[in-house]
């Protein structure tokens, strides 16, 4: 069984060093052949048993789980889980130990694996080399990088102070750039562009979310065009986001560096590496439900929520039409409208599109190209629907209303067809007919509210009520791309960018 | 129980300066405060559970006895069975460690030890720095020129 050996001395403090190294996604900070790390199931990154999952700047992706951490003794030892090498039983040791005679570090990292005889000689190499010695010249040089700046060094002990301090590494202590897109102008999807952006240190009430699934909503098209004006350019647009807490502001409670959290509303800027934004409209995701379900269904899904629940609580019985069936919150009122018990007619326009609405829950489905309020007559028996639920916008209201019931309701929540054209409310007696036109923000824009519609929709998850379904998933570089598919209605489900 | 430690790097590898530091009987040759040193019995200074009696530059004597001796591990443990510092249970490590990275080692001392109630800023003061840290610094000179 081979065993590595290799030793430094730090020009630093133990202290410091330590702050560094007890936070186990620091290496993606210091060590340079770490392109970007993860701790798997939002475990703190200094917690026994949490999972990095990085990967390496050649492409490599590995696994490692911490197995055990001292505080005390300045020591950490962690094994391998996966890795395309064969490193087998590798299980590593990373010790420090101060220099008294001169407030250095000395630091011993070694391990032991097995890995086939003909391979052994490269393999020792590589982890000698390539880990080890090349881990000690990164971290020498990011904390070269980051002598000075750093006003008030974190206390050595609880949560995750050792996560904030490396984010600090990372950014250069004081740096706090990262990627983002960024809308130069309202206009086309070619206005996004990819560029280097400061992430603010978070202040009183605020938390830096380092992002690791976004979601696109069509409202983050009207940001961009300027139809709403919830974005001034250049800005970063986006209001869902799902993440990790990388550091927190003065005053927050409740929330520490490592915990996965996700959000749902303005202000914009979700489309970026890192963001620094309120901590009161986070939301605390459950163990249970991971990154991309989340990016996935918390837009969508509370607003979902608040259209089943609230704007028109539907009754097991009653029909619904879902316009848009097909679409990112057209799947989910779906679901959940056939799990509450309705029937649920849905409104696709091509025949991918209807197969799609069918598996997501749709009694039946009709095509934009039909006689649509006909259909919906003849499949109800000439009474029509309950409730319509319309994001389409343009002319679609008085179609709705040839569609309703009497003293059916319809609901209007987007307009992605375009600016709603005058509707005469007088003719709103032909079927003594409801409209509403909820806003999100009505609904889902105090910490109550969310709390409240954030619980519905992962109690629903969690009994499959509802089911995420993502249809695209873009690098967060290629944001205009996924704006263009959803502007020319190539997109189904929900679609997802990832940093 | 309190507790000393004092660590340093040498510019010397491990081995050479294991050379200098695991004769049990040398603190002559290495230390600034030692005089004179032999082992009871006439035993060899590298038997477990020899006894050095050695006599400081002061006049103090000491006496120390060998409980663990490492070439693997380039380490050392003793205890003192009697001595003019007034403390109890002493047990000392003095361990070298190699540095890869660069012909040089890490050199730790350490030691635990009851002594009287107030004495603790003091002894460690002289254990530590006195002791421990000036035989350092004349062992980095030594080993350099070794």
């Amino acid at each position: 069984m081979p065993r590595v050996v290799r030793s430094t001395v730090i020009d630093a403090p133990v202290a410091e060093v330590w702050r560094i190294l007890r936070d186990f996604n620091s290496h993606r900070d210091w060590h340079p052949a770490v392109a970007d790390s993860v701790i798997e199931d939002g475990q703190a990154p200094d917690s026994v048993g949490a999972v990095r999952r990085f990967r390496l700047t050649g492409g490599a992706v590995l696994r490692e789980q911490l197995l055990s951490l001292s505080d005390r003794d300045f020591t950490l030892s962690y094994c391998i889980l996966d890795a395309p090498l064969p490193l087998f039983g590798y299980v590593a040791h990373i010790r420090l130990k101060p220099v008294t005679d001169g407030n250095r570090t000395f630091w011993t990292w070694t391990s032991d694996f097995d890995c086939p005889p003909e391979r052994e000689a490269e393999m020792v190499r590589l982890v000698a080399e390539g880990v080890y010695e090349a881990g000690f010249a990164g971290m020498a040089k990011a904390l070269r990088r980051g002598r000075g700046p750093l006003p008030n060094p974190p206390p050595l002990r609880g949560g995750g102070d050792g996560g904030t301090l490396s984010r600090n590494a990372g950014e250069g202590w004081g740096g706090g750039m990262c990627d983002a897109i960024v809308a130069r102008a309202y206009g086309p999807p070619d206005v996004l562009q990819w560029t280097r952006v400061a992430v603010p240190p978070p202040g009183p009430g605020e938390v830096t979310v380092r992002h690791t699934a976004i979601g696109v909503n069509f409202i983050d098209v009207y940001c961009r065009t300027g139809y709403f004006r919830l974005l001034q350019p250049p800005g970063v647009p986006g209001m869902e986001g799902v993440g990790v807490i990388d550091s927190i502001g003065p005053g927050v409670t409740g929330l520490s560096p490592g915990d996965r959290v996700g959000y749902a509303c303005a202000p914009v800027g979700a489309y970026a590496e890192r963001r620094t934004m309120p901590a009161e409209l986070l939301v605390s995701l459950p163990d249970d439900i991971d990154d991309e379900t989340a990016a996935a269904t918390l837009l969508k899904g509370m607003t979902a929520e608040f259209l089943l629940h609230r704007v028109h609580p539907l009754a097991a019985g009653e029909t619904a039409v879902v316009h848009a069936a097909a679409g990112g919150v057209g799947v989910l009122l779906c679901q959940w409208a056939g799990a509450l018990g309705a029937t649920v007619i849905g409104v696709v326009g091509s025949e991918a599109k209807a197969r799609i609405a069918r598996a997501q829950g749709c009694a039946h489905v009709v095509l934009t190209t039909d006689d649509v309020p006909g259909r919906v007559l003849e499949l109800t028996g000439g009474r029509g629907a309950d409730v319509v639920y319309d994001a389409v916008g343009r002319d679609s209201l008085a179609r709705d209303l040839a569609m309703l019931a009497p003293c059916g309701h319809i609901v209007s929540y987007g307009q992605a067809g375009g600016h709603l054209e005058p509707l005469d409310v007088a003719s709103l007696a032909e079927r003594s007919a409801r409209l509403s036109r909820p806003n999100f923000g009505h609904y889902a824009g105090t910490p109550a509210q969310v709390r409240l519609s954030s619980q519905r929709l992962f109690d629903a998850l969690r009994r499959g009520l509802v089911r995420p379904f993502v249809g695209a998933r873009f690098p967060l570089r290629e944001a205009a791309q996924a704006h263009r598919r959803l502007e020319d209605r190539a997109s189904v489900g929900a679609t997802i960018l990832f940093p | 129980m309190v507790k000393v430690y004092t660590s340093t790097v040498i510019d010397a590898p491990a081995e050479r300066v294991w050379a200098i530091v695991r004769d049990f009987n040398g603190l002559p040759d290495w230390t600034p405060f030692c005089a004179e040193s032999r082992i009871e019995g006439g035993e060899p200074a590298d038997r477990i559970g020899c006894v050095r009696n050695f006599r400081l530059k002061d006049g103090a004597v000491l006496r120390e006895k060998l409980l663990m001796l490492s070439d693997y591990d380039y380490q050392c443990s003793y205890s003192i069975l009697e001595s003019p510092l007034g403390v109890t249970d002493y047990l000392a490590t003095l361990k070298l460690s190699p540095v890869t990275d660069g012909d040089r080692c890490f050199a730790e001392w350490s030691a635990e030890f009851n002594c009287a109630a107030g004495r603790e800023g003091e002894l460690t003061q002289l254990i530590g720095q006195g002791v421990f840290q000036g035989a350092f610094d004349t062992l980095k000179e030594k080993a350099r020129r070794a």
